[in-house]
C-alpha cells in the first residue's frame, strides 16, 4: 500500500478522512440495529466499502461536483455533505429525510442542498442520468464533473452499456465507479461477467478504465484525483473499478453465511479495509490508538444524538400522500 | 394565419420554444444534422439553434430517455425523440422508474421536466413495429403526462405547452396525420392546455369519444350523420393521461349514448379505462351501453394490405358505429 | 423505572416466525441500548439481536430453538429511570396516548349512542310531522326522511321493473335517500303489489283478476308460468320468521379458518368401536367441536353475548344451540350447561337431543336459552357457509366437512392432514374481527389438545 503522505493531503486531511471512514462504519452498525429493533424496516450497508469511498469522495468538489451514487454509497454521501441525522431520517422515515421525505426505503440516498441525485431501486438507471447531468456541464459551459456508481453485479445492465457509449461519444465530464466486491446478493462474479476486469470496459467505449485496491486509501485517492482534473479540464469521462469488500450480507434480508465459506468471511475481516487503515495511521504516525478509541468515543455520542433527534422528528402525515405528483 | 401541415406545426412550436428558451434541447435518433428526423419534425433545428441543442444520439432509447431526465435535473428542457412509439419499449424503464417518479420520490426536491416525443398509430403500411399505438402502456402512471393533438392547431398549442411543463409529458404524434391534415394556424404565441379534452363538435344524439386518427373518421361521420338528422356530439380526449374526467363525463351525460373509438386494440385501451370512469360517473344518464370500437385483440397491426384494413378503425366503420348507436 | 418487554423483531421482508438460537445475556444481566442479547434464526438471517433499552433484564420468555411469531415478547427488562429522551420512553408514550385513545374510544362510543338516541326521537318526531304537515317539513326533519333518491331508477333497476312489469311508484326504496335498490325491486311480490296497485291510466300492463289481501293466503306471480302454491307449515313459518329476524337486526360478519384435526380423527378411528360398546351411542367428530368451543369460550365470554337495546349482555351460562336437520326442518335444541360435559357427555345429549327432535318430541325447554349455536354443516358434506345468528345470540360456528389434503411440511416437504374449515358468523355490533379471530385460534389450539383417549372424560 502506498503511503499516506504520498497522496498530498496533510495531517489534518487525513485525519478527517479517518473519522469519515469510521463514521460512515458506526452509522451503518446502528442503522442494523435500529432495523434488528424493528424502528426501520431494511438495511443495506457498505461495510468493507468505505476506505475507498472515502478516498474516492475526497478527489471531487461537493459544493460543486454532481454525484448519483448507488445503495452502498452512503459514507461518500457522508463526505459529499450529508449528515447521520440525513441519513437516520431515510431509515425512520422522516418528512424532513433530504433523500425522499419518507418515501423511498432505507439507502436510496439524495440531497438537493449538496448535489446528490436521488436515485431508484431499479440498479443502474442513474447511469443514464448521469450522463444528463453531465452533459448539461458541457452545454452550460460549467466546469462541473459528475460521478456515478454501482455495483459490479448492476454494471452489467444494458443501460449502463448505453450511458458509457454515450459519455464517449460526447467526451462527457463524467466519471464512471463500479464498486466491485465481487457479489450480486449471492452470485459470484464467474456468473455475472467473463471480462477479466470490470476497468477494460472503459477502453471498449473510448476512454480510461482503472483498477484500484480500494483499501488502499491513498491509490485509490490519486486515481480518482487524476480521472477527475482530467475530466474537469475537457479530456472526457473514465471508469473507475475500486476493488472492495462486503463484509455484511447483501441486505438484512439476506445471510451470506449460506453462500459463502466461513474461511472466506474470517480472512475477509482480516482484510477490514478500516483496520488496515487504522494500522497504516499508527504506523505513519498520524494518530496512535488511544487517539483512535477517542474519535470513536465521541462518533458513538455523535451518532446516538443523531439517532434520538431524527426519532424524534416527524413522520409524513398521510394527508401528504398525492403531494408533488404533478407540478401544477 | 399561416397554413401549416401537422407535421409543420410541431416543427414551428419546437422552433418557437426553442428561440424563447434556450434551455430548451432536442435530441434522438437522425434528429440533428440535415436530415431532421426520419419524418422531417426537426428539420431545421440544428442549423438554427446549434449541434449542441440539436443533436443525434447513438440508437439507444434507454439512454434517449434517461439523458433527458439528467438534463432535467440540472434545469434542462430536454425533448428526446423516440423514432417510433414501438421503439419506446428500451426505454419503459428509464420513463417509469426515474421521469414519471423523480418528483415524488424527492417531494419536488429534483425534478425533471421533459417532453418525449413520438409518432404513433398505424395505416402507413408499417406493420407489426411501425403502427403499434403504445400509449396504453405508459397509461396510468402518476407523475407521466401523455397528450396528442388530433389537429395542427392543437400539435403547436400542446407542443409549446409540453415544453413549457415543469411535468415529464409524452408527446405522441399521429404519424398518419403528419402530412393530412393542413389547416390554418395562428403564427402568434398560444399553448394548449396539457389536461383539458376538447369538444370539437357539438350535438345532442350520440357522443363519441376519441384521439387521433380516429377523431378525425369522427367528425367526417358526424357531418354525414348531420344530413340525416343526428347530431353527433364529438370529444377530442387530447389529454390521454391524466384524464379530463369532467369533460369526458359531461360529454356522456349530455346524450347518454357513448361511442369510444380507437384504433388500439380493444382490451385494455384507454378506452376501457374511459368506459369505466362514465359507468362509475355517468349511470344514471345512460340511455345505452357504452360502447367500444377499436382494433382486433392481435397484437399488432400486420403488413399485408388486407390485413392491416381489417384491423384499422376506418372511417367506415365509425359511420356504422355512430348509426347504431344513434338508432338504439 | 419501568418494565419494558422486548418482542421478536422483523428479520426481512417476508419473515413472519423466527428462532433464538443463544441468548447472549440471562437475568439479571445489565444491557446497555443496542447492546446484543440474543442471536436470532430465520429461514432468511442469522443475525444479533440488540436490545432497545438500557437496564437490567428481568425475564427470559421464549425458550431457545423455539419459532415464535415476530412480534412475540422475548424478554422483559427494567430500564433505568433516567432515559429521557430515549427510544424506550417514547414506546411508553405510545401507550399511554393508546390508553388515552381507548378511553376516548369508550366516550366516543357513548357520545355516539347518545346521539343515536336522538337521532332516533327526531325520526320519530319528522315522522310524525310529515304526516300531518308534508309540506312544511323543517330542514332537520327532511334530512332525516330524505327520498331525493326515490325517483332515480338505475338502469338495471328499470330493466327489471319492466321485464316483471313493476309500477316502480308503488315500491319503497330502502338505498341511501330512498333510491330503489336492484334487490328492492326484485323482491317485489308482483302479484301483491298488482292487487294493491290503484289502476292509473298509465299502466300499461292489464290489471289481474281481483284477488284477496290476505297476506296469508299467496298468490302465484303470473309471469313465472306454472306454478303450484303449497303453504308453509307452522314450524316453517317460524324459521321464515327468525332468520328474518336473524338477518334484518344482526348484521352480519364472517370469518373462516382452517384447522388440522388429524389426532382428532385418529384418535376417533382408534376409539369409536370401544366407544360405542361402553357408552351406547356412536362417537362423531361434532363434539370435540362442541367441546373446543365451550372451552374458547371461558377464555372469550364476548363470544357468548346477545346485544339489548345498546347493552351487551354477557351470558353466565354456556348454552350451546346445535342445529338438528331433518327431512323438512330445522330445528335447534339447546345443550344447556354445556360446560359442564366432557366430550363423552357431549356425545350422549347431542344424541338425544337428536333422537328427541327427529321423532317430533322437543319441548319447548329443549330449545329455549341457547347463547351460542355450534352448526355441524360439514355432515351434509359443506366445506363453506356463511350461517345465519340465531337471534338474539352473537355468534354461530359452522363446523365444515373434514377432508384429507396435502398440506405443506416444516421441511419443505408434503403430507396428508384432516383439514376441516371453521365458519365463524358474529354480530358485529357486538363482535369485532379482532376478537372473532382469537376466538377461532383458541378453538384451533383446542382441537390440538384431544390427543388421547383420556380427552374423552
Amino acid at each position: 500500500m502506498k503511503q499516506l503522505k504520498e497522496s498530498g493531503l496533510n495531517k489534518e486531511q487525513i485525519i478527517e478522512a479517518y473519522k469519515h471512514v469510521l463514521r460512515g462504519r458506526r452509522l451503518d452498525e446502528r442503522l442494523w440495529q435500529l432495523t434488528r429493533i424493528g424502528k426501520t424496516s431494511f438495511n443495506i450497508s457498505g461495510q468493507g466499502h468505505e476506505v475507498g469511498q472515502v478516498a474516492k469522495a475526497l478527489a471531487f468538489e461537493p459544493e460543486k461536483d454532481y454525484f448519483l451514487p448507488y445503495y452502498r454509497d452512503m459514507t461518500a454521501c457522508l463526505v459529499w455533505g450529508m449528515t447521520s441525522k440525513d441519513i437516520l431520517m431515510g431509515s425512520l422515515a422522516k418528512e424532513d429525510d433530504p433523500s425522499s421525505h419518507g418515501r423511498q426505503m432505507p439507502n436510496h440516498y439524495g440531497s438537493k442542498e449538496h448535489n446528490i441525485v436521488s436515485h431508484s431501486s431499479t440498479v443502474s438507471t442513474q447511469f443514464p442520468l448521469a450522463t444528463g447531468v453531465a452533459y448539461g456541464a458541457q452545454l452550460g459551459k460549467k466546469d462541473y464533473v459528475t460521478l456515478t456508481t454501482t455495483g459490479e453485479g448492476s454494471a452489467n445492465q444494458g443501460e449502463v452499456q448505453e450511458a458509457m457509449n454515450f459519455a464517449g461519444v460526447k467526451k462527457l465530464p463524467l466519471i464512471f465507479v463500479v464498486e466491485n466486491n465481487g457479489y450480486a446478493i449471492s452470485v459470484g462474479i464467474k456468473e455475472q461477467y467473463a471480462n477479466e476486469t470490470m476497468a477494460e470496459r472503459g477502453p471498449a467505449y473510448g476512454f480510461p478504465g482503472h483498477r484500484v485496491d480500494g483499501n488502499d486509501f491513498t491509490e485509490t485517492y490519486l486515481t480518482f484525483k487524476k480521472v477527475v482534473d482530467d475530466a474537469r479540464n475537457g479530456k472526457g469521462p473514465a471508469l473507475v473499478e475500486l476493488m472492495v469488500s462486503r463484509l455484511t450480507s447483501h441486505s438484512a434480508d439476506d445471510d451470506h453465511t449460506i453462500y459463502r465459506s466461513k474461511e472466506e468471511l474470517e480472512d475477509m475481516k482480516q482484510k477490514d479495509g478500516l483496520l488496515l487503515f487504522e494500522k497504516q495511521l499508527i504506523e505513519e504516525g498520524y494518530l496512535t490508538r488511544d487517539e483512535m478509541t477517542a474519535i470513536d468515543k465521541e462518533l458513538k455520542a455523535e451518532i446516538n444524538k443523531a439517532t434520538d433527534e431524527a426519532e424524534a422528528m416527524p413522520d409524513p402525515t398521510a394527508d401528504t400522500i398525492s403531494d408533488q405528483v404533478y407540478a401544477d | 394565419m399561416t397554413m401549416m401541415t401537422y407535421l409543420e406545426a410541431i416543427n414551428k412550436g419546437i422552433e418557437e420554444e426553442m428561440t424563447r428558451d434556450e434551455k430548451v434541447v432536442i435530441f434522438g435518433e437522425d434528429v440533428g444534422g440535415v436530415k431532421g428526423g426520419v419524418f422531417g419534425v426537426t428539420k431545421g433545428l440544428a442549423e438554427k439553434f446549434g449541434d449542441d441543442r440539436c443533436f443525434n444520439t447513438p440508437l439507444t432509447e434507454g439512454q434517449i430517455g434517461g439523458l433527458a431526465v439528467g438534463l432535467g435535473v440540472v434545469g434542462y428542457r430536454a425533448i428526446g425523440e423516440f423514432q417510433f412509439a414501438d421503439y419506446i419499449l428500451p426505454a419503459v424503464n428509464q420513463l417509469i422508474s426515474e421521469a414519471s417518479r423523480m418528483r415524488y420520490r424527492t417531494k419536488g426536491d429534483w425534478t425533471a421536466p421533459i417532453v418525449y416525443r413520438t409518432p404513433y398509430g398505424g395505416g402507413v403500411r408499417g406493420g407489426l413495429y411501425h403502427s403499434q399505438s403504445t400509449e396504453k402502456i405508459l397509461f396510468g402512471q402518476p407523475g407521466l403526462r401523455i397528450v396528442t393533438p388530433s389537429s395542427p392547431y392543437d400539435a403547436k398549442g400542446l407542443i409549446k405547452a409540453a415544453i413549457r411543463s415543469d411535468d415529464p409529458v409524452l408527446f405522441y404524434e399521429h404519424k398518419r396525420l403528419y402530412r393530412l391534415l393542413k389547416a390554418d394556424v395562428p403564427e402568434e404565441d398560444y399553448v394548449v392546455p396539457l389536461d383539458k379534452a376538447n369538444v370539437v363538435r357539438q350535438g345532442d344524439d350520440i357522443t363519441v369519444i376519441g384521439y387521433g386518427m380516429v377523431l378525425n373518421h369522427a367528425l367526417k361521420a358526424a357531418e354525414q350523420l348531420s344530413k340525416e338528422g343526428i347530431e353527433a356530439e364529438v370529444v377530442d380526449v387530447r389529454s390521454l393521461y391524466p384524464l379530463d374526467k369532467e369533460t369526458l363525463v359531461e360529454a356522456a351525460k349530455k346524450t347518454g349514448k357513448v361511442l369510444l373509438v380507437t384504433e388500439d386494440n380493444k382490451e385494455g385501451s384507454i378506452m376501457s379505462e374511459i368506459a369505466a370512469i362514465i359507468a362509475e360517473e355517468a349511470l344514471f344518464y345512460l340511455d345505452s351501453p357504452i360502447k367500444r370500437l377499436a382494433g382486433p385483440d392481435s397484437p399488432s397491426m400486420p403488413y399485408a394490405i388486407s390485413l392491416e384494413r381489417e384491423f384499422l378503425v376506418d372511417e367506415e366503420k365509425v359511420l356504422n358505429a355512430m348509426r347504431e348507436l344513434a338508432e338504439f | 423505572m419501568a418494565i419494558e418487554t422486548i418482542s421478536m423483531p422483523h428479520l426481512g421482508e417476508s419473515v413472519t416466525e423466527a428462532s433464538i438460537a443463544v441468548w447472549l445475556v440471562k437475568e439479571g444481566d445489565y444491557v446497555n441500548k443496542y447492546d446484543p442479547i440474543a442471536e436470532a434464526v430465520s429461514d432468511k438471517v442469522t443475525t444479533e439481536i440488540p436490545s432497545n433499552f438500557s437496564g437490567t433484564v428481568k425475564d427470559i420468555l421464549i425458550d431457545v430453538d423455539t419459532d415464535v411469531d415476530i412480534g412475540t415478547p422475548m424478554m422483559t427488562i427494567e430500564t433505568d429511570g433516567t432515559e429521557e429522551a430515549t427510544v424506550g420512553n417514547q414506546e411508553v408514550t405510545e401507550e399511554a396516548s393508546n390508553q388515552v385513545n381507548t378511553n376516548e374510544g369508550e366516550r366516543t362510543e357513548e357520545f355516539m349512542q347518545h346521539i343515536n338516541e336522538e337521532i332516533d326521537k327526531e325520526a320519530e318526531k319528522g315522522t310524525v310531522e310529515l304526516d300531518t304537515s308534508p309540506g312544511n317539513t323543517p330542514t332537520t326533519e327532511r334530512s332525516l326522511t330524505d327520498d331525493s333518491q326515490k325517483a332515480r331508477y338505475s338502469p338495471a333497476v328499470v330493466r327489471i321493473a319492466q321485464e316483471r312489469g313493476i309500477d316502480l311508484n308503488q315500491v319503497k326504496g330502502t338505498g341511501k335517500h330512498g333510491r330503489i335498490t336492484r334487490k328492492d325491486v326484485q323482491n317485489v311480490d308482483i302479484s301483491a303489489q298488482k292487487a294493491e296497485a290503484t289502476p292509473s291510466p298509465v299502466q300499461t300492463e292489464p290489471t289481474p283478476e281481483p284477488i284477496s289481501k290476505d297476506a296469508s293466503k299467496p298468490s302465484p306471480a303470473s309471469t313465472m308460468g306454472e306454478t303450484e302454491v303449497v303453504a308453509a307449515d307452522g314450524i316453517r313459518r317460524a324459521i321464515a320468521k327468525k332468520m328474518v329476524q336473524s338477518t334484518t337486526e344482526i348484521p352480519h360478519a364472517w370469518l373462516t379458518v382452517e384447522a388440522d384435526v388429524s389426532t382428532i380423527v385418529k384418535l376417533r378411528n382408534e376409539l369409536k368401536d370401544g366407544f360405542k360398546a361402553k357408552e351406547g351411542v356412536s362417537l362423531s367428530y361434532f363434539p370435540f367441536f362442541v367441546k373446543a368451543v365451550v372451552q374458547a369460550i371461558k377464555k372469550h365470554p364476548i363470544m357468548n353475548t346477545s346485544w339489548d337495546n345498546g347493552n351487551i349482555v354477557y351470558h353466565k351460562d354456556i348454552n350451546v344451540s346445535i342445529a338438528v336437520a331433518t327431512d323438512d326442518h330445522l330445528f335447534v335444541p339447546v345443550i344447556h350447561g354445556a360446560d359442564n360435559y366432557s366430550i363423552s357427555g357431549l356425545s350422549k345429549e347431542i344424541n338425544h337431543l337428536a333422537q328427541l327432535a327427529r321423532s317430533g318430541k322437543l319441548e319447548s325447554k329443549h330449545i329455549k336459552g341457547g347463547t351460542i349455536t355450534v352448526n355441524n354443516t360439514g355432515s351434509f358434506g359443506s366445506i363453506q357457509s356463511m350461517g345465519i345468528i340465531n337471534h338474539p345470540q352473537a355468534a354461530i360456528l359452522q363446523v365444515e366437512s373434514i377432508n384429507k389434503r396435502f398440506v405443506p411440511t416444516e421441511d419443505g416437504g408434503f403430507k396428508v392432514a384432516d383439514m376441516v374449515n371453521l365458519c365463524l358468523s358474529i354480530d358485529h355490533r357486538i363482535i369485532d374481527g379482532l376478537q372473532a379471530g382469537r376466538f377461532l385460534k383458541e378453538v384451533k389450539e383446542n382441537l390440538a389438545r384431544f390427543v388421547d383417549e383420556s380427552a374423552l372424560y
